[in-house]
């Protein structure tokens, strides 16, 4: 196993509301600018639709709402970042909402602390950690948890 | 460590086979019982499962298989001769070594069961025996004959033949044997198995999935690159995407039959099964098989595994009768059950036949009453094929006493459920006395099913044909005369009877489009049947089944979605969930229901079906047909305002229905989908002498069906929608059409 206390890792950024949140670059297969969405009736609100990514029909997960976040009032469309967690029969493959993308940026987990007790329920339960850079903070998001969705 | 699991893997999907091919191999064996040839194959089998099974140190699964090799070398020598208790005994140690390759399919280890009194058996059948009286004398002394036996035979081995070379020195007990299976090197069995095997490959069936997935975004491409090439004058591409267009029918075509398997896939276990059963209730029992390469998708092999195998087990079980009773009865004491699959219409038609004792509709109504499914004033009135349809229905179970062999709580109804899950049908015909027959309709495969496709509150939704009876379009206007209010419920009098409406947008949450018609869909599932109000009806096309992700598992009313012609997703509606959730799926209304049709039996009407150009179907009755003809497009003329051929010395006007039509699209959705421009499908009407041409799409079959037409079709030249083979088709109305081009062709 890598030394999770040591490695430095690769992580995605994007922006969501006012914050900057990464995931790991390694579940990250695409991105890809706004897509034709079949919506899909009944489902959870988090599930903004379906589309059709060569051939392979992926749900796709608005981020704003995952998070508790308001939702979208820029006008400007989402950005998919296509991740895929678990492995073999438990695979799953998303497509996830979010307002704008960022650089890949390496974290030095020494830098990392677990979210704060203050943050609302929902969220604390997404983020994995916080780290802090000297632009900010990021944080990074569980995505095993994010596309869950009861 | 991978490594090895690997290998494990293969040894027991190889050994699996192996297995499945033993228990015919017994089975032949019992019927000839001298047949060197199958003893020589069965061994080989055995001797490969213990020399692997030694070389991965799986020691018991070596002990059993030892045993009962040993028991197969006294066979195949001759010194014992096969009978009841030695097939038995071996038929249990195949048995057991499938129960020690599953827990080591779980576990990764041999289980805590050690066979041993089955070691023990086996070794006493192959000793005790040998007691007896057998020709080859010298090789049947008691404990160390195999080792003897290997002796004898050691001189005439030459080469030891495949796999056992290697296992034989990793195996620890493997010399004797080992020289014994070379003992008979040249059979020729062996030498073919081996040839075969070189033209065959193992493939993952998630290769293949993704292969199918490939080719149905091909399609996709296709389509679009056609509808391009349509629309440029370039010749080089248009000719280039036809032949783009043909390659990708031919491959998809191909990879759809790389899913395909056979039905012996399922069949070969049942000898088995039959044969115990039988053997444990005291009956005889034969089973015939026809139409053994039959092919099916794997995932519809999967689904009709069990239900299969239920019903052949009932049956034994309660369709043939014992050898005592038979003869009684005249028959032959051995029963016979026959299994015959074949492709028809699209499908694939599975029939167990027995010759037993037949189904008592007096004993099924009885027991129909005494569970409360049917009132005593019902049955009077049912017919017997709807009797019969009642071992179908849920919580019944004829069987008098609860054997451990069938009726045990799960019956006929859960054989049903699961043929209809994957869009089958079951049916049931017996006759007392003389046996009955159960026939089983499937879907050649669940990938790929045609569907028709709406539209609600803005969005498309596809429904499978299978779940589709009709459509029923009603004026706004007038809908408010005709659908009526029940409560706050909407029904419809669908031909006298009332049948409850869904309004779909409003069932998914969906904006409400007052549109200028009301459009029903009228859907049957599990035997219920209502009516889904939509925006508007698109049209009809194979749409190819894709499952939707887990987040949306929970969503019953959708069976999964879609990605259509302009690469847009669809939803599938799932017709049970759909009227499961808006409350439609009542009880049967008073057991009338979807048999009432079959029962009546309407008088049936052939028809000739053509293709239109929008990929639809269109049918003509064959009463109105003289003759077939294909013509040769540049052989039209015109005479004043009408096309005429010149046809057997006369002149023919000809109608091209489908610009008499007024909705047919202008331009063809799929351009080749007809036939070559150059020549004409020409139906040949004719009335008191006169002859007149009709000129339709290509000709695809002629089907015999009760002409329940769908009145309110509501377009000139059409007489009515009906279903057929699960497709929605309009039937021409060729007086109107006609009288369009040659006004006074009617006239005396």
């Amino acid at each position: 196993m890598i030394d999770v206390a040591t490695q430095t890792r690769q992580f995605c950024t994007f922006r969501l509301a006012q914050h900057l949140c990464g995931i790991d670059v390694l579940v990250v297969h695409e991105i890809l600018r706004q897509q034709p969405m079949t919506k899909v009736p009944l489902a959870p609100p988090v599930v903004k639709g379906l589309i059709n990514l060569r051939g392979q029909i992926i749900t796709a997960l608005d981020m704003r709402t995952r998070l508790g976040f308001p939702p979208r009032d820029d006008g400007r469309p989402p950005i998919n970042i296509v991740i895929t967690v678990g492995e073999g029969a438990e695979a799953s493959t998303a497509a996830l909402l979010v307002d704008e993308i960022g650089d890949v940026v390496e974290i030095d987990p020494a830098t990392c602390e677990p979210p704060p007790d203050t943050i609302p329920g929902a969220l604390k339960d997404l983020i994995q950690s916080v780290c802090k850079l000297e632009k900010g903070l990021i944080l990074i998001l569980d995505t095993a948890k994010a596309v869950k969705v009861e | 460590m991978g490594d090895l699991d690997g290998l494990v893997k293969e040894f027991l999907v190889e050994s699996y086979e192996n297995l499945d091919r033993l228990d015919k191999e017994f089975l032949q064996l019992e019927q000839t019982p001298g047949s060197r040839e199958i003893i020589s194959s069965i061994f080989r089998t055995v001797h490969t499962v213990k020399g692997t099974s030694g070389f991965f140190g799986f020691e018991k699964l070596q002990g059993v298989a030892h045993a009962g090799e040993n028991l197969l070398v006294k066979l195949r020598d001759g010194a014992l001769v096969l009978n009841q208790d030695i097939s038995s005994g071996l038929l249990r140690s195949v048995d057991a070594i499938r129960a020690i390759l599953g827990e080591v399919e779980k576990t990764g280890a041999e289980g805590s069961e050690n066979y041993l009194s089955l070691i023990a058996e086996l070794e006493h059948l192959a000793t005790g025996a040998a007691a007896k009286p057998v020709e080859s004398a010298p090789a049947s002394a008691p404990a160390p004959v195999a080792v003897q036996a290997a002796v004898v035979s050691a001189p005439t081995a030459e080469h030891p033949v495949m796999p056992s070379a290697q296992s034989s020195e990793l195996a620890p007990r493997p010399s004797s044997s080992s020289a014994e299976f070379a003992a008979k090197p040249a059979d020729g069995a062996a030498t073919a198995g081996g040839s075969l095997a070189d033209q065959s490959l193992r493939v993952d069936v998630s290769v293949l999935d993704r292969l199918m997935n490939l080719v149905g975004e091909l399609v996709l491409t296709r389509n679009q690159i056609l509808q391009h090439a349509g629309a440029t004058a370039s010749s080089a591409l248009v000719t280039t995407s036809k032949r783009l267009d043909n390659i990708t029918s031919q491959l998809q075509e191909e990879v759809m039959k790389t899913r395909m398997q056979p039905i012996e896939a399922v069949w070969g276990k049942l000898p088995r099964v039959v044969r115990d059963l039988a053997k444990q209730i005291g009956k005889q029992v034969r089973l015939d098989m026809e139409g053994k390469d039959t092919e099916l998708d794997k995932s519809i092999i999967e689904a009709i595994k069990d239900p299969l195998t239920h019903m052949v087990r009932n049956s034994v079980d309660h369709g043939i009768e014992k050898p005592d009773k038979r003869i009684a009865a005249g028959k032959p004491a051995e029963g016979c059950i026959l299994l015959r699959a074949y492709h028809e219409g699209g499908k694939v038609t599975i029939e167990i036949r027995d010759d037993g004792g037949g189904i008592d509709p007096a004993r099924i109504k009885a027991k129909a009453i005494e569970k409360g499914l049917i009132t005593v004033e019902q049955s009077a009135k049912m017919a017997e094929r709807e009797i019969l349809a009642l071992i179908l229905a849920p919580g019944f179970s004829t069987a008098e006493q609860v054997t451990n062999i069938s009726g045990r709580g799960v019956g006929m109804d859960v054989v049903r459920t699961n043929i209809e899950k994957i869009g089958g049908s079951v049916d049931i015909a017996s006759v007392v006395g003389i046996g009955s027959s159960i026939t089983i309709k499937i879907p050649l495969t669940l990938a790929i099913i045609p569907a028709l496709v709406v539209t609600s509150g803005g969005e498309r939704f596809a429904i499978p044909q299978i779940n589709l009876l009709e459509l029923v379009r009603i004026e706004r206007a007038k809908a408010a005369t005709l659908i009526e209010d029940v409560y706050g419920a909407s029904v419809y009098r669908l031909r006298g009877q009332l049948l409850p409406l869904v309004y779909l947008s409003k069932e998914l949450g969906l904006p409400i489009n007052e549109s200028a018609a009301i459009n029903i869909v009228v859907l049957q599932a599990d035997e219920t049947q209502f009516g889904v109000v939509v925006d508007t009806v698109l049209d009809t096309g194979e749409i190819v089944v894709k499952p939707l992700d887990k987040q949306l598992k929970n969503l019953s009313v959708f069976a999964g979605a879609t990605i259509m012609g302009d690469g847009t997703v669809a939803l599938i509606l799932d017709v049970f969930g759909l009227g499961t959730r808006a409350h439609a799926m009542g009880k049967n209304r008073d057991g009338k229901k979807a048999h009432a049709a079959v029962a009546t039996g309407e008088p049936k009407e052939p028809m000739l079906l053509f293709q239109s150009p929008d990929d639809g179907r269109m049918g003509i009755l064959l009463s109105q047909v003289v003759r077939l003809e294909e013509m040769d497009a540049s052989k039209v003329e015109s005479a004043g305002d009408v096309e005429v051929i010149q046809y057997r010395g006369e002149i023919l006007p000809l109608v091209r229905v489908f610009q008499v039509l007024p909705e047919r699209r202008r331009n063809p959705r799929n351009p080749d989908a007809g036939v070559q421009p150059d020549v004409l499908p020409v139906v040949v009407h004719s009335h008191n002498g006169r002859h007149v041409g009709l000129v339709v799409g290509k000709i695809l079959d002629t089907v015999e069906e009760s002409l329940k037409l769908q009145r309110a079709a509501g377009r000139a030249g059409i007489k009515g929608c009906l279903v057929l083979n699960g497709k929605v088709t309009e039937i021409l109305d060729v007086e109107s059409i006609v009288r369009t081009v040659v006004p006074d062709f009617y006239k005396a």
